[in-house]
């Protein structure tokens, strides 16, 4: 099958790759741009490990064809962090051990800032609401309920 | 998965052109959440993506006045709910958009690709027919409207001949001291495919006494997502007391056909349609009463 070029602002750089039509977005940004922090967990939209930025919406990266991004913005976990430092819930997941095996990780960190991206001071229902396409099987969720509430309340 | 080629066509004349040159081996893409996942597992197969999010028509949403909502088939859940002179107009098709999936598949799953996926259990589609959606589908003859009611025929099938495509609905601005209401019963709290579902719609009189209209819909007890014109119209113009709402909940559900599942047994379905019409009905109602 032909391959197609494709030219997308990724993590803030202007990237171009060529594709298959078949690949999806994860697939493309796992093999061929070598991010690996968006996980494969059940690659059909359940799970949320391989949740990303699209053009500032939180996706599943599985469920995005990676030819769709033609002209596109996407943010990736490996976005988060930067020179200075890690990102505020990478650094509350990390103060109040909201991981276990830590596959999930990448995707709740990615829900978790599209989340407070929108609503600065969530309450813990809309936290758990926001955080519902997300699945973990290590921590049972309230920790990292926690290190999101406590991320949005150090950024005020 | 199976190789297949790509298109983004950015009319809706190349989108027609590539579906009648390709027939049955082009399918359309939309957000995608079902059919890039139907691909993968091989639960259908196609040479031929048609990706029309670059369709002007198909990413419409516009609130007019006099004409109603246009709702565009590729239009995602979160651009009809974060839309705040749409979301108090049609509360019930507000209340499926935000209930879908997660917020990752509110971002792209659409309303139009709900509809054409044909679900029984379908969240969109009681709502729409509550809303009294038209479909508009446009094909190599031209185009055509149909009641959102009859566009489903079976699971999975729907009324759209080769070459067709669903371009938008349309729906009527709601009359005056509308309200509406879709409600389903799933055993988690998010995240789930609806075990059975229900949608009201009424329009009250100027004293806010009694119904002028009303509509109920339901979805995953029958093959297709259901109109039961019947039961709506028990509560038109009598007193809205508890005898008149046991008959129209009585009413939707003996018009339901459920069946017995992984996800609930066929008596369950029934009495959830019960329990569900009678709720959805008091949320249409008080919304009715406060609009």
């Amino acid at each position: 099958m032909r391959k197609i070029h494709v030219h997308a602002q990724i993590n803030g750089l202007p990237t171009d790759f060529l594709c298959e039509p078949r690949q999806s977005l994860l697939e493309v940004l796992r093999d061929e741009l070598r991010l690996t922090g968006a996980k494969e967990g059940c690659n059909n939209g359940n799970c949320g490990a391989c949740n990303v930025l699209l053009d500032g919406r939180l996706v599943n990266a599985c469920c995005v064809l990676a030819v769709e991004i033609e002209g596109r913005t996407v943010e990736t976990v490996e976005g988060m962090a930067t020179p200075q430092g890690l990102h505020p819930l990478q650094r509350c997941f990390m103060q109040d051990a909201a991981l276990q095996c830590g596959i999930c990780t990448p995707g709740f960190l990615v829900a978790a800032k599209a989340l407070l991206d929108r609503f600065p001071h969530p309450s813990e229902q809309q936290v758990r609401h926001y955080l519902a396409g997300n699945l973990c099987r290590c921590t049972g969720y309230d920790k990292i309920v926690r290190a999101v509430m406590d991320a949005a309340e150090s950024s005020s | 998965m199976k190789e297949f080629d790509y298109a983004a066509p950015r009319t809706l004349s190349e989108a027609l052109a590539l579906l009648a040159e390709n027939g049955e081996r082009a399918r359309v893409l939309a957000g995608g959440t079902d059919l890039i996942v139907q691909l993968r597992e091989g639960r259908c197969d196609a040479d031929l993506v048609v990706d029309v999010k670059r369709i002007p028509e198909l990413n419409e949403l516009a609130f007019d006045p006099a004409k109603g909502l246009f709702l565009g088939a590729a239009v995602p859940c979160y651009r009809i709910y974060e839309n705040a002179e749409i979301a108090g107009r049609y509360p019930g098709l507000i209340d499926a958009v935000s209930m879908i999936g997660g917020i990752q598949i509110q971002s792209r799953a659409s309303v139009g690709g709900n509809l054409c996926n044909a679900s029984p259990a379908a969240d969109t589609i009681p709502p729409l027919i509550v809303h009294r959606a038209v479909c508009v589908i446009a094909g190599p003859k031209g185009q055509r409207e149909v009641p959102v009611e009859q566009f489903c025929v079976g699971p999975g099938k729907t009324i759209l001949r080769a070459g067709e495509i669903l371009v938008g609905l349309k729906i009527p601005v709601p009359p005056p001291r509308f309200g509406a209401s879709y409600l389903r019963f799933i055993p988690r709290n998010e995240m789930d495919i609806a075990v059975a579902g229900a949608a009201v719609a009424v329009a009250l009189n100027a004293d806010k006494t009694r119904c002028e209209g009303a509509r109920v819909a339901l979805s995953a007890v029958a093959p297709t997502p259901l109109l039961v014109s019947e039961a709506g119209d028990v509560l038109i113009n009598g007193p809205l007391n508890e005898k008149a709402m046991d008959q129209m909940a009585q009413t939707a559900q003996q018009a339901a056909k459920p069946i017995d599942d992984m996800r609930g047994t066929a008596e369950f379905r029934r009495h959830l349609v019960g329990v569900l019409t009678r709720r959805a009905l008091r949320n249409a109602l008080a919304r009715a009463v406060e609009s």
